[in-house]
């Protein structure tokens, strides 16, 4: 892009587009025949914009992007449409072609910071290689200077000493810090990020988004971002684009999107957000009644005998301590994983432990579950210890009362055993009922997760993520349970399918007066299910408090740090009430112009 | 936010667009399809190898090759045993296809008849050293710690000793006692060693999936979880690696038989024979040719047969 094209489009409105996608047709060739993976898309980026493709798992908007520059996998073609770059029709353009465009023009930012850079090389090698790759010509200094330029850029401190080191001796914000680094290596006039922050902490994602922000916006370079996160993509692009299964439904300035959607899906998926404001109240009053209702149920349960106390479980000063291997053969350096954490769960509430990786979270979980053993602390199930509890048919006893659900749809259900087989396992493990009884159980099992019964002769592989979490809550449900810890379990889903499964649990918790402990990274989740919560920090405790406290009046800056880098959390949505935070938002983004331009007076210089 | 920024014209090409409902029709969230037919992953496996041209030409082979060894009589009624020097080294014929050996053998008929000896050794081979080698891999790969640390020490061992070179040692030591099943005991018990060290590795990836653990936490004791969870989804490559080592097998017996320490020379088999042809090259090469056509037949059937079923049961690895 020229510098008059710029000075053009500061003045003017009626810049030529930079990209021009219409009616494009992409077509996958499969075993099972072709599968139309996009059908009739059409979006126009403007210089300098940035542009948002948000869609659930499998809605097209990744290959739409990849058809771009050309990097379908093999079996994908564009099949109809066309794609014009800078005014070119660059469709059906030979590879060579397209190859000189790539880096030097339109830049991409990888999804997965773990797996794109290649482990053997030094990072300040393979940043070195893509200069050269896109003709930066210059002896073996400049061009490594060039690079420690761009690795400052991007926001890595101490650039030099990083350049020299392997990719392994970077964490996750910083591989992507490095990947951006790349991607803006040529200085492309777009740069596409395929859910560049995806696989990181919230906390590490606003840094790098708002990074990249600034840097995008002082090169004048325009950005197309695929996103699942409706509410990030509203914060962070002028212009969304709404994909559903291969089409796209809706498109316009973001917050016009947001605040008067007319599709059906886009309501829908607004909806169903956790992180923007529409749902915090009515969510937060569901669950009061929900809790309300579960309390009354536990208290009839129990016949509302003097001895029985509030609290399910308590957890008192527990830690756990890992030995890792150290520096010297047969020697061992402690890690203290989890540090003096004490918590109550009320009967029929839940408490969430929030926490980035690598707070300690889950090893929490694990212990409360006696699948793992604590170093020191205590934890008391219905008032007794359970590491007192010795012999195999009392910690029988404990797991009926206490179930888990785990994070990962896909690994959490054997692959050989049908439905049917998978949720009787529990009764025939406890040796509860006849064959008949069990059949007719797992059936009612069924229906409490709202599932048809036809699914009972199926396998795993046949499901979706969301079903075979279902599936997971049928299992834990079969012994009547008491406790249920729930680990990440919604995390990996999409949004519709993640408040569905959100409100069978808050609809369960109602139905059976179940208590939930609930781990996630995600606090927006948090606010829609939980009563208490716990903020977690490299193993200890920061903050914890009723859920209402913890996010109304955060005391600890770590937690006002999480609550402020939930993507979109300040966007005011039309119709809804929405909840001031205290000021601590105010430096959020709220009010970008929309369908303009960044200022441009920064970009003179790029 | 100013009313004026919300209603600022957007660029051409970027106006607020809203697609007809009537084109994008709205299903259920996480809608269940229930037309399709229910299929577990080996009736999946099952369907994928009927479409693999290697499994359908290697089945085809292998069935043909077990045919024969049912009903040798079939083919031949010649007795591979009955020969008389009279009719040493005749060239094929009517009565003997393939002709005569030194000693005065249908060759057609020892072919057909070593075709039994050789596939039976492979086939119990393969059961016997799969049932050592999966029981010592999946003990040492489940409970781990220092009994993985002493088995696979154990097992290195047994993997240092070539297979040839320890069943010839030790087969040597029973030499006089005419049997096949001393052949197959010998190569079980050196040949196990794989079948542990593919189980082991199986057995490690699956006793971590959350699965398992699910299954821990719903009361399941160890023992029966290896059973249940653990055991069977290691499976696949222990049927894959089993199958490959059949024809391995059927290899190590006929260079067994041809060294003189394998089968008694009462049993007809191919590596006896090749032994036997091979002092007769120079003037009858076609005697060497036919059995060990049989035996590179048979072992290529079941080399992609394994194939196959490797491709089928973890289509991931497939090659492209």
């Amino acid at each position: 892009m020229s510098r008059e094209d710029e000075k053009q489009m500061s003045t003017t409105t009626t810049t030529a587009p930079l990209l021009e996608i219409s009616d494009l047709d992409i077509t996958f060739s499969t075993s099972s025949g072709d599968v139309n993976a996009v059908r009739g898309a059409s979006l126009t980026v403007y210089p300098g914009q940035t542009v948002a493709i948000v869609g659930e798992s499998g809605s097209g908007k990744s290959t739409t992007a990849m058809s771009i520059a050309h990097l379908l996998p093999k079996n994908g073609r564009i099949t109809g449409g066309t794609v014009r770059f800078q005014g070119e029709d660059i469709t059906h353009q030979r590879e060579r072609q397209i190859m000189a465009l790539r880096g030097s023009e339109i830049g991409l930012v990888p999804q997965d910071p773990m797996s794109n850079l290649n482990p053997l090389w030094k990072v300040g090698y393979q940043i070195d290689e893509a200069l050269r790759a896109n003709g930066v010509k210059g002896s073996k200094q400049e061009i490594r200077q060039r690079t420690v330029q761009l690795l400052e850029e991007a926001g890595l401190p101490d650039a030099e000493r990083r350049a020299r080191q392997y990719p392994h001796e970077f964490s996750g914000g910083m591989r992507q810090r490095a990947l951006i680094a790349m991607g803006l290596a040529a200085r492309p006039s777009l740069l596409i990020a395929d859910e560049p922050t995806s696989a990181l902490d919230v906390t590490v994602q606003q840094q790098i988004l708002d990074h990249l922000d600034t840097l995008t916006g002082d090169l004048g370079v325009a950005v197309l971002l695929i996103t699942h996160d409706l509410g990030l993509a509203a914060e962070r692009a002028q212009h969304l684009v709404v994909m559903y299964k291969g089409q796209i439904v809706e498109s316009g300035p973001a917050l016009e999107i947001l605040q008067k959607p007319q599709h059906p899906y886009t309501k829908r998926l607004i909806a169903a957000a956790p992180s923007l404001a529409s749902r915090r109240l009515s969510s937060i009053h569901q669950r009061e009644e929900v809790a309300e209702q579960a309390q009354e149920h536990a208290a009839e349960d129990t016949d509302g005998s003097p001895a029985v106390s509030e609290n399910i479980i308590e957890v008192r000063n527990l830690s756990k301590v890992f030995q890792l291997r150290g520096a010297s053969p047969f020697s061992t350096t402690p890690f203290t994983a989890v540090d003096d954490v004490s918590f109550d769960l009320k009967r029929g509430t839940t408490t969430a432990i929030v926490g980035e990786s690598g707070s300690g979270k889950s090893t929490v979980a694990q212990m409360v579950l006696k699948l793992l053993e604590p170093t020191s602390g205590e934890i008391r199930f219905d008032g007794r210890d359970i590491a007192s509890i010795k012999s195999a048919k009392d910690i029988l006893g404990l797991r009926r009362r206490m179930q888990p659900i785990f994070q990962n749809p896909y690994g959490t259900l054997d692959p050989m055993y049908s439905i049917f087989t998978t949720i009787e396992e529990p009764l025939r493990i406890h040796g509860i009922g006849s064959k008949k009884s069990r059949d007719q159980k797992v059936r009612e099992l069924l229906d409490h997760v709202r599932l048809p019964a036809a699914m009972l002769r199926r396998y795993p592989n046949e499901l979706s993520g969301g079903q075979r979490q279902r599936i997971a809550i049928a299992r834990a449900l079969a012994l009547d349970p008491e406790v249920v810890v729930c680990d990440e379990a919604v995390s990996a889903l999409d949004v519709l399918v993640q408040a569905q499964v959100l409100e069978l649990l808050n609809d369960l918790q109602a139905e059976l007066g179940l208590s939930y402990i609930f781990i996630t990274h995600d606090l927006a989740v948090v606010r829609q299910i939980a009563d208490a919560t716990l903020v977690m920090e490299k193993g200890r405790v920061v903050e914890q408090g009723t859920t209402d406290e913890v996010f109304h009046s955060p005391q600890q800056e770590y937690t006002q740090r999480l609550l402020g880098a939930i993507p979109g959390g300040s966007i005011p949505l039309a119709g809804s009430e929405t909840i001031s935070e205290d000021g601590s938002q105010e430096a959020a983004p709220v009010g970008r112009p929309t369908g303009s331009h960044r200022a441009p007076a920064h970009r003179a210089d790029g | 936010m100013s009313p004026e920024r919300r209603t600022a014209a957007p660029h051409p090409g970027q106006e607020h667009y809203t697609a007809p409902l009537s084109e994008t029709p709205l299903k259920d969230v996480d809608a269940f399809d229930d037309t399709s037919t229910p299929r577990s992953m080996w009736r999946q496996a099952a369907h994928s190898l009927l479409r693999d041209p290697v499994f359908i030409v290697s089945a085809i082979l292998i069935a043909f090759i077990l045919f024969v060894v049912a009903f040798p009589g079939v083919f031949t009624s010649q007795d591979p045993t009955a020969g008389s020097l009279a009719n040493a080294n005749q060239d094929p014929s009517g009565e003997h296809p393939f002709g005569t050996s030194r000693q005065g053998y249908d060759i057609f008929s020892r072919v057909i008849h070593g075709t039994r000896t050789s596939v039976i050794v492979g086939f119990f081979t393969m059961i016997g050293s799969t049932l050592i080698g999966a029981a010592i891999g999946a003990l040492a790969g489940y409970v781990g710690g220092w009994v993985d640390e002493i088995v696979s020490r154990v097992v290195d061992v047994f993997f240092a000793i070539p297979l040839i070179l320890g069943a010839i040692v030790i087969g040597a030591r029973f030499q006089g006692i005419d049997s096949i099943w001393v052949v197959i005991l010998v190569l079980s018990v050196f040949g196990w060693t794989n079948i542990a060290r593919i189980t082991r590795g199986a057995v490690i990836g699956v006793k971590s999936q959350e699965f398992v653990m699910a299954s821990t936490a719903l009361g399941a004791g160890r023992f029966s979880n290896l059973m249940r969870h653990v055991l069977p989804n290691a499976l696949a490559p222990i049927i894959v690696t089993a199958t490959v080592n059949l024809g391995v097998f059927i290899v190590a017996e006929a260079t067994l038989s041809f060294l003189g320490v394998g089968l008694p020379p009462t049993v007809v088999s191919w590596g006896g024979d090749i032994s036997t042809a091979r002092t007769s090259l120079t003037t009858h090469p076609m005697q060497l040719m036919y059995p060990s056509i049989g035996l590179a037949v048979t072992v290529l059937s079941f080399i992609m047969l394994g194939d196959a079923v490797r491709d089928a049961l973890d289509p991931k690895a497939k090659k492209r």
